[in-house]
């Protein structure tokens, strides 16, 4: 019974928080990862295509419930995802068209490219607080949780409670799905393939004809698709705030390159790496061995490693011990 | 020819306009930053001081006033000095009301203020620190200190009976300042405090917060941040992980975003901020809801005394030189003379120019102790029904 109490305790500060955290993690280090890959820069501007697609889903989940359409115990925004897709497609593909085109056909280097993503950067975001403004907007609805902490305590008679909302659910859930299709998409189809290719090689992709542009189209595609998901089930889980998604790139960033930057498979456990980091290390583990423990055992302190002060600390370390013994990451990325 | 005489001309309107507004007091606010939601009431207080000086006709030789925007992003040091500066050198104001975060006013007073000798009247910086800090005599305050806070704090959990709290505090001098006085006055109260913690504001999750602040345990939880940020996404981990349920909330936390946000979730849950129950809250209230802002937002009625406090110490001394006027600031708030409350201000500019006493209460019943701050009223309130209800005033 106490071991049981200290298995739900570890999951519901744990495990339930750091699972659903690392996959809006690893949908976003996926997008960053695919752009450095494929198009060969940092996408500053990532963090704010987040917030822009979501932005677009907000508004028209807000319609959506305006006019009474609803989608049951889950949220009404998956329905409204599709629309926000949709939205952050036309928004990347036009920035391209205006912006990156022009550097590209420069053959512009990376560095320049870095630094002209932090001016679309700095114009999405002003764009995002424009339309919608800089306060924090509430667009969840539906069922809250899956199973509550105090039906999970009625339930099995157990001391501690286990929480899992629906968005963690739908996070975790949705999350396995996109990429799923990414995986198959890269992999198994003829365009997919031209993609890898086209990042392997450049010359050697289009001497064999592929066409450069129509790789950076789907490129696009796919991570404004991947970023607007990310977006979503973010400001789902927690809440939408321009100001937070500007900061969710230096986690981001972080995750995809202790991943190895443009390795897919790397961004995703990188996204989990960082997760599972902030949240452990800094754990005071005193509730959980409370239980464990014979009671003449019981600590007096908070059996913390860290105070949660140095939070973004340890994802900085980890950041700096992979880039010291092993630069192209854990999957082997691209060095830097 | 003709260009210069147009131009002549032009320059004429101009000075003939700044004659008429030759006072000018300065707003220094966190327009953007944590506290955006309290900002614009805030403005609105002071604005509505200003307004009724100018109504009356009395001020100084009828001289009109005119109130300057600066924004100071709250947590943004640099910012709010870059603003200051702006305030004193380019538009020439001649007294500021702000700032507003306690971190951001430190910097704007040191860097700006006391090195251009310009006075300064905070309605909601809340340090202990600045009651030490080294001002010239030009810095004042309408707020009380959060050592005062601290105190009334650890009353309230007394009374409730509350015995062992956890304590997460936002980050920066406000939040750090609070915590440590109330971790001393309820320790001495004979309480324990489980843990002592900060949070950074604007990060992306606070699972790690919530997760070590519900290892340590506790009856409550003491929120000392700000509800436009980390404040309101730590309530949202406790409530989701059912880690606590109770809360209290100091002032950076009271606020109709609050309310809205967390209603129906923090039934029974309490806090305070500084307010009170005198005739002069009340009467602000009125002006301000005729006035079409609201009123009852915290540090709005601090605002509006401040911007008052600035200008009846003008027409006390007579002049609106800082370094004349400053002197008299403690004078009109404090006893003797005819007690003043918000709208009466044509009242005491009268009694002012006719070479009385006044005794300002304003919004906020103010009075002015010590290195000139607040004595500190709060109302306590308590969350029934999904409404936010006061309970009273300590």
């Amino acid at each position: 019974m106490e071991l049981l109490n200290a298995i739900v305790a570890l999951s519901n500060f744990v495990l339930v928080p750091a699972i659903s955290y690392g996959s809006q993690l690893a949908l976003g280090a996926l997008g960053v990862t695919l752009i450095y890959g494929i198009l060969r820069f940092s996408n500053f501007a990532h963090g704010d295509t987040m917030a822009f697609g979501a932005m677009v889903t907000i508004l028209v989940t807000w319609w959506m419930q305006s006019v009474g359409i609803g989608f049951g115990p889950l949220p009404t925004a998956l329905l409204a995802l599709p629309f926000g897709i949709l939205g952050c497609i036309a928004l990347v593909l036009l920035t391209d068209r205006m912006v990156y085109r022009f550097y590209r056909e420069q053959k512009a280097k990376p560095v320049i490219l870095v630094i002209v993503s932090m001016g679309v950067m700095f114009i999405m975001n002003g764009l995002v607080r424009f339309i919608i403004g800089p306060d924090d907007q509430n667009f969840a609805d539906g069922t809250r949780f899956i199973v509550s902490a105090r039906d999970f305590k009625e339930m099995t008679g157990l001391d501690e409670g286990l929480a899992i909302k629906t968005t963690q659910g739908i996070t975790v859930v949705t999350a396995f799905v996109v990429v799923m299709l990414l995986f198959w998409f890269l992999n198994r189809t003829r365009t997919g393939k031209s993609m890898r290719a086209y990042s392997d090689n450049e010359d050697l992709a289009l001497l064999s004809g592929i066409n450069p542009e129509r790789v950076v189209v789907y490129t696009w595609l796919i991570v404004a698709t991947l970023a607007t998901v990310a977006g979503v089930l973010y400001g789902l889980d927690k809440s939408f705030k321009p100001f937070t998604y500007f900061q969710l790139l230096l986690p981001i960033f972080a995750s995809a390159i202790v991943g190895g930057l443009g390795s897919p498979l790397g961004a995703i456990a990188g996204g989990f790496i960082i997760a599972f980091s902030e949240v452990t290390i800094t754990y005071a583990w005193k509730k959980v061995i409370t239980y464990v423990v014979p009671e003449r055992f019981e600590p007096d302190s908070l059996v913390q490693l860290l105070g949660t002060d140095y939070k973004l600390a340890v994802s900085f370390v980890i950041l700096i011990i992979v880039l010291l013994f092993r630069p192209t990451g854990i999957f082997k990325g691209k060095a830097l | 020819m003709k260009k210069l005489l147009m131009a002549s001309a032009a320059t004429a309107l101009i000075a003939g306009a700044a004659q008429a507004q030759d006072v000018k007091i300065g707003i220094l606010l966190g327009f953007t930053g944590p506290l955006e939601s309290l900002a614009p009431d805030m403005a609105e207080g002071a604005k509505l001081a200003i307004a009724e000086v100018n109504e009356s006709g009395l001020f100084l030789d009828g001289a009109s006033i005119e109130g300057v925007n600066g924004d100071t992003g709250c947590i943004d040091a640099s910012l709010a000095v870059a603003s200051a500066e702006r305030l004193i050198t380019s538009d020439k104001v001649n007294g500021i009301v702000g700032g507003m975060c306690s971190g951001e006013t430190t910097a704007s007073l040191q860097n700006a203020a006391i090195p251009n000798g310009m006075v300064m009247i905070s309605p909601s910086a809340t340090s202990p620190a600045l009651s030490t800090i080294e001002d010239n005599g030009l810095f004042f305050r309408t707020s009380p200190s959060d050592a005062r806070q601290g105190q009334v704090m650890a009353d309230i959990l007394n009374d409730r009976g509350i015995k062992e709290v956890a304590v997460t505090y936002t980050n920066n001098d406000y939040g750090k300042g609070l915590a440590d006085s109330f971790q001393a006055a309820f320790e001495a109260a004979g309480g324990s405090v489980t843990i002592n913690t900060a949070h950074e504001d604007g990060k992306a999750d606070y699972s790690a917060e919530v997760g070590a602040l519900a290892s340590a345990g506790g009856e409550i939880l003491v929120v000392a941040g700000y509800v436009d940020q980390g404040g309101a996404a730590i309530i949202n981990g406790s409530l989701d992980t059912g880690a606590f349920d109770t809360f209290m909330f100091p002032d950076g936390m009271v606020s109709e975003t609050l309310e809205t946000n967390f209603g129906n979730l923090v039934e029974g849950s309490f806090g305070q901020h500084p307010g009170n129950d005198s005739d002069g809250g009340a009467r602000f209230n009125e002006l301000g809801e005729a006035a079409g802002f609201n009123p009852t937002n915290a540090f709005s009625p601090e605002s509006y005394d401040a911007a008052a406090l600035i200008l009846l110490a003008m027409q006390a001394a007579g002049s609106t030189d800082p370094q004349v006027y400053k002197d008299k600031v403690m004078d009109v708030a404090n006893a003797p003379g005819e007690q003043i409350l918000p709208g009466e201000l044509a009242k005491a500019l009268q009694i002012l120019k006719d070479g009385g006493d006044v005794d300002f209460v304003g919004a906020s019943a103010v009075e002015l102790i010590g290195p000139g701050e607040s004595a500190g009223n709060y109302r306590e309130i308590e969350f029934k029904d999904g409404k936010m209800v006061t309970v009273g005033y300590r």
